[in-house]
């Protein structure tokens, strides 16, 4: 079982208290009706399922209730680092090798 | 009475009480202490199995965790039977009963042996080869057949009646292990002060202690030492001592699952205490002391009772006081099984001789072997053994090859050499490293915050592993926060170690060869299985351990896994670490269910939801139907009903009078904010600016990709809340749903939501006396239809308490749905029950609900919809504000396959022959004559007998469903096709009226 550490309530709590919510800095457009089916095909069902440093939302769903974000290795299941909902993705990642 | 093997004055339980038990229905005798294996070995019986694919006779190879043979059954009674237990680790008490497995009829007699003279037949791959053909055979003939011949032991056919338990249990070091290393390093933690953890599978802390005689640490013997730091340990706020338990998993973050056997060692384990109990443990540091395993060596028959592991002969001699035979053979590669045959011989059993491998072997241990006067044949293998049920001989020749020899013996103790048990390393996701000069994998790179001491790191030796260990557990402890430790280190005096050994087939069992030589007993794979892999094409280790299935079943390969690589690295011609390891998987040894499943099983497997009548409904008569996690009453039958009646009774009773409905399981979220109409109007399809406070709307919820998810009535209770209702199932995904937006899309609305659903109890009173039914209780509210017209709310009061009066309809009737806080939801019932009695009223459950809204066409999401179900395709257009700019779904409705002509539309669906009703899922067709398989163009989802109606009525989703009005269509049954006619979807009070009747 993970720890994870909420952003909100700044402290690692278990992954029992925590749900994933898919990936991260997916932008819904601000003028959904002019999407092309293209771009709509994007926004909705294209993921980059990568091998090694995804950026995903969790929410803390039986503590604070916060969605936050999430910067977790898929190889190593380790998180990197976690910040709040609307941040932009981090330009540094600590331990990370570029 | 078989003669005693029990040697007087050797073991460590001498003086302690007999124990009887029984095998295969024999008595015997052991003695508290025993395991099972020792007990049986000292009233001199090896036979304990049959192997799984040829039933050859098994006997007991170990002394421990890593048996793959000795796989019995205890029974304690009819429900209490565990199947696949291992001998070595089944501590014996008074009255046990276990039993063998895998033979029929008997143990001695097994008619399954016949597949071991058939063995030709049943080669690696065997079944994945021989079995194609004909296909269809697979799953009628072989797989079962294969199936009931093969398999281990045979699950029990009861519900568990034992208890399991659970604790969550937080360290800074945790040392899996409890030998000497292991306890040297819990002692160094220890002695900082933090939180110490330290568990080990056996009942005794000591691990190998318990078969190393020589061993001393500080100043005593190394057994007496191991007993002496656990008494400490115990003493210890800090430190908290399992035993019998076993570190079977690995997980990420240093969270390890521990299991503790409580009461399986016990004669009659109370009912207070439980069988096993699961330790999840999250601890800082961890210090991996598992220790190593012995292997056994490759050749002829070498899985004939009797040929055992040198290690755990020792064990049995030293540690319960049984000798394993009078005439005892050796074969070994290495210096262990020497000390071994020396402490046989000095219990007075006759060592007919050590067989080596080696050419001239020397040190210590030889040298005192050959004081002891062993005969040491070097340089040579045994090449096979006689006997069938026991060993009775070996033979011996050169390693080179030449003349035989035969000797008599009774037992056989064989020694490869040790393979550290880096199993919780690997499964912590470190990488182990091949060590080429020493022919082990040890841990490598480490991926968690934990540390390998003793054996398991490759450290040979009790000395260097004790220094090792006690420096590891320091330093953990220190990095964890610890003081300085006082300096205490066990200092060893005497020592044994050894290390090298061989890996793969001994001479004998050598290529071309059609010996059984087994690599793993549990398995049945043989060294020549392996070579076979390799011929067959099979390159990497994980392909060879799936064709040959070495290394598999409840063992885990921990005696046979480097064997077969190493064969299979010798076929390949490719060294060792390029062959690779097969990944090492939780459970370390096998797990029960019970203790995984622990608390949560029957009434604690899932909770169950009770809404405030639920005492009331009992009371009446109800039954009761499972919806998610609630109980909802189903309907309310009179004396003499049937469900077919009671409902037909009720759906006329509303119709004709009124009817009382608990609808408390919807859920409820109140939107409230001075964004609370912009973020409902992204939230839901339909337009809410306008809506008038004190007014209701049915709100329909997509998801992004347009879709229905979800729908309700949703009452303004201001200019700034909304009292919003989900269906039962959707209330949580719903309020997911609109909190993920509101969080991360539309973070600058003003809005809060709030669950609400359990606060508010919701009573229906719906039929054209609903009004007369409320109006004596409800306080500060005009119900006439002018200041309340359908689709209105109000805020007063009923009986005296506050409620939210919703003038809704889910029926088609005038109707009301009371909302009053929960306290209240029981007695406000009671009082409208009161009421609805004067005018004939009854109370109804969520069959007839049902029955109701399918009479007026109205859908329930997830039974009338399933997740590819538009707007459009339900029919219903006009919940979409058309003027908007933006909701949840409004461009994924749009794709061009969501407004393809063609699709799946809502229509109702009108038997040919009224009486008959349909059943919901069935698939229909346009025209029944065709071939099968059929083309199916639509299926009912909602179908029932309508007494209002005086016919059956439906509902489905057929392809271009609204142009096929008035068409036939057919639904084809296995015994009949059933003729319907395409109609609209409301089939009761078309205009209606009933809603203000």
């Amino acid at each position: 079982m993970l720890l994870i550490h909420c952003p909100y309530c700044e402290e690692e709590r278990p992954e029992l208290e925590f749900r994933n919510a898919g990936e991260a800095h997916v932008v819904r457009s601000a003028n959904m009706a002019g999407e092309s089916d293209e771009d709509f095909e994007k926004f909705f069902f294209i993921r980059s399922n990568p091998k090694g440093i995804i950026y995903e939302r969790w929410r803390h769903i039986h503590g604070c209730a916060r969605f936050f974000n999430a910067v977790r290795d898929t190889v190593t299941d380790k998180f990197v680092m976690t910040y709040k909902a609307g941040e932009p993705k981090p330009k540094k990642l600590p331990g990370v090798a570029k | 009475m078989a003669a005693s093997y029990r040697i007087s004055g050797a073991g460590r339980f001498s003086h302690a009480k007999v124990a009887k038990f029984s095998f295969d229905g024999k008595p015997y005798a052991g003695i508290e202490g025993d395991t099972l294996a020792s007990a049986l070995l000292a009233n001199g019986v090896h036979l304990a199995g049959r192997s799984f694919k040829y039933h050859r006779p098994r006997g007991i190879l170990s002394a421990g965790a890593e048996e793959p043979n000795a796989l019995v059954e205890i029974r304690r009674d009819a429900a209490r039977r565990t199947p696949n237990v291992r001998a070595t680790v089944q501590e014996l008490y008074d009255g046990l009963e276990a039993a063998s497995q895998n033979r029929w009829p008997s143990l001695s007699f097994d008619v399954g042996a016949v597949n071991d003279l058939a063995s030709p037949l049943f080669s690696a791959g065997f079944y994945y080869k021989t079995f194609m053909w004909p296909k269809a055979a697979w799953k009628s003939l072989y797989e079962p057949k294969i199936r009931a011949a093969a398999g281990l032991g045979v699950a029990p056919d009861q519900p568990d009646p034992d208890h399991y338990a659970a604790r969550f249990a937080h360290c800074e070091v945790l040392v899996l292990g409890g030998g000497a290393a292991g306890l040297a390093a819990a002692l160094a933690a220890a002695e900082t002060g933090v939180r110490v953890i330290v568990a080990d599978e056996q009942a005794d802390f000591g691990g190998a202690l318990r078969f190393e005689a020589g061993a001393r640490i500080d100043g005593q013997d190394g057994w007496a030492w191991a007993q002496g730091v656990v008494a400490k340990l115990k003493a210890m706020d800090n430190v908290r001592v399992l035993n019998r338990t076993t570190a079977f998993g690995y997980y990420a973050q240093n969270f390890i699952g521990l299991v503790e056997r409580v009461s399986d060692h016990l004669a009659a384990p109370g009912r207070d205490v439980p069988r096993e109990r699961l330790w999840q443990v999250r601890a800082k540091k961890v210090v991996i002391a598992t220790g190593a395993i012995e292997r056994h060596m490759v050749f002829a028959d070498n899985d004939r009772p009797g040929v055992m592991l040198a290690s755990a002969a020792r064990t049995y001699l030293n540690h319960y006081g049984v000798a394993v035979g009078r005439n005892v053979g050796i074969y070994t590669a290495n210096d262990s099984a020497y000390a071994a045959a020396l402490d046989l011989k000095k219990a007075g059993v006759t060592v007919a001789a050590i067989v080596d491998l080696r050419d001239n072997p020397s040190g210590q241990l030889v040298d005192q072997a050959r004081a002891a006067n062993i005969e040491i044949h070097d340089g040579r293998a045994v090449v096979r053994v006689g006997g069938k049920l026991r060993v009775n001989s070996m033979t011996v020749q050169k390693r080179t090859g030449g003349g035989e020899r035969t000797l008599p013996v009774d037992a056989l103790l064989m020694s490869a050499g040790w393979t550290p048990s880096v199993h919780l390393f690997s499964q912590s996701r470190g990488k182990v490293a091949f060590n080429d000069e020493v022919k082990r994998f040890l841990p490598g790179t480490y991926a968690q915050d934990c540390v390998s001491a003793g054996a398991c790191n490759g450290t040979d030796g009790l000395a260097a592993s004790v220094d090792e260990a006690y420096a590891a557990g320091a330093k953990a402890a220190k990095e964890a926060g610890g003081k300085a430790a006082k300096s205490a280190k066990p200092k060893v005096e005497a020592s044994e170690g050894w290390s090298r050994g061989m890996l793969g087939a001994a001479p004998g069992a050598g290529p071309g060869t059609t010996v059984k030589a087994f690599v793993d007993f549990q398995n049945d794979v043989t060294a020549k299985d392996i070579r076979q892999a390799v011929h067959e094409g099979m390159r990497s280790i994980e392909h060879v351990k799936r064709f040959t299935t070495n290394g598999m079943a409840t063992d885990q390969g921990k005696t046979s896994n480097m064997h077969g690589l190493a064969i299979a690295a010798e076929e390949l011609g490719k060294p060792i670490p390029q062959v690779g390891l097969t990944t090492f998987r939780a459970p370390y040894t096998p797990v029960t269910f019970g203790s995984i499943a622990n608390h949560a099983r029957g009434a604690l497997f899932d909770p169950t939801r009770r809404t405030t009548t639920h005492g009331w409904a009992e009371k009446n008569g109800a039954v009761f139907e499972d919806v998610g996690q609630w109980k909802r009453a189903w309907y309310f039958p009179k004396a003499g009903e049937d469900m077919h009646a009671a409902v037909n009774r009720e759906c006329v009773t509303v119709r004709k009078t009124a009817g009382l409905f608990d609808a408390s399981t919807l859920g409820k979220i109140e939107v409230v904010g001075p964004d609370a109409a912009t973020f409902m109007e992204l939230m839901y399809t339909n337009p809410w600016q306008k809506l008038a406070p004190g007014r209701c709307r049915y709100g329909l919820m997509l998801r992004e990709d347009g879709f229905i998810y979800d729908d309700g009535v949703v009452g303004r209770l201001a200019e700034d809340r909304f009292h919003v209702t989900t269906t039962t199932g959707g209330a949580a995904r719903v309020m997911n749903q609109m909190e993920d937006y509101l969080q991360t899309e539309f973070p600058h609305l003003k809005v809060w939501l709030t669950s609400i659903s359990e606060q508010w109890a919701v009573i229906a009173v719906q039929g054209p006396n609903s009004r007369k039914i409320i109006e004596p209780l409800v306080e500060g509210i005009d119900l006439s239809d002018e200041a309340f017209p359908h689709m209105s709310v109000r805020e007063g009061k009923i009986c005296g308490v506050p409620t939210r009066l919703f003038r809704m309809s889910f029926s088609g009737e005038r109707g009301f749905e009371v909302n009053v806080p929960a306290d209240y939801g029981e007695a406000v019932w009671e009082a409208l029950w009161a009421e609805g009695q004067k005018h004939g009223a009854c109370a109804y459950g969520t069959e007839t609900m049902h029955v109701l809204r399918a009479e007026k066409g109205y859908i329930i999401v997830g039974q009338d919809t399933d997740g590819t179900v538009t707007v459009n395709d339900a029919g219903i257009d006009w919940a979409i504000g058309k003027k908007k700019a933006d909701f949840v779904g409004m461009r994924g409705m749009m794709r061009p396959d969501l407004v393809a002509p063609g699709r799946k539309q809502l229509v109702g669906l009108k038997t040919k022959d009224p009486n008959v009703v349909l059943e919901e899922g069935a698939q229909i067709v346009a025209d029944p004559n065709q071939p099968i398989p059929m083309k199916m163009i639509g299926h009912v989802t909602s179908s029932y007998w309508s007494e209002n109606c005086g016919r059956s009525i439906a509902l489905g989703l057929v392809a271009g469903g609204r142009e096929k009005m008035g068409q036939t269509l057919y639904v084809p049954m296995p015994d009949r096709v059933i003729e319907v006619e395409v109609s609209g979807a409301v089939f009761f009070d078309e205009k209606g009226e009933r809603l203000n009747g």
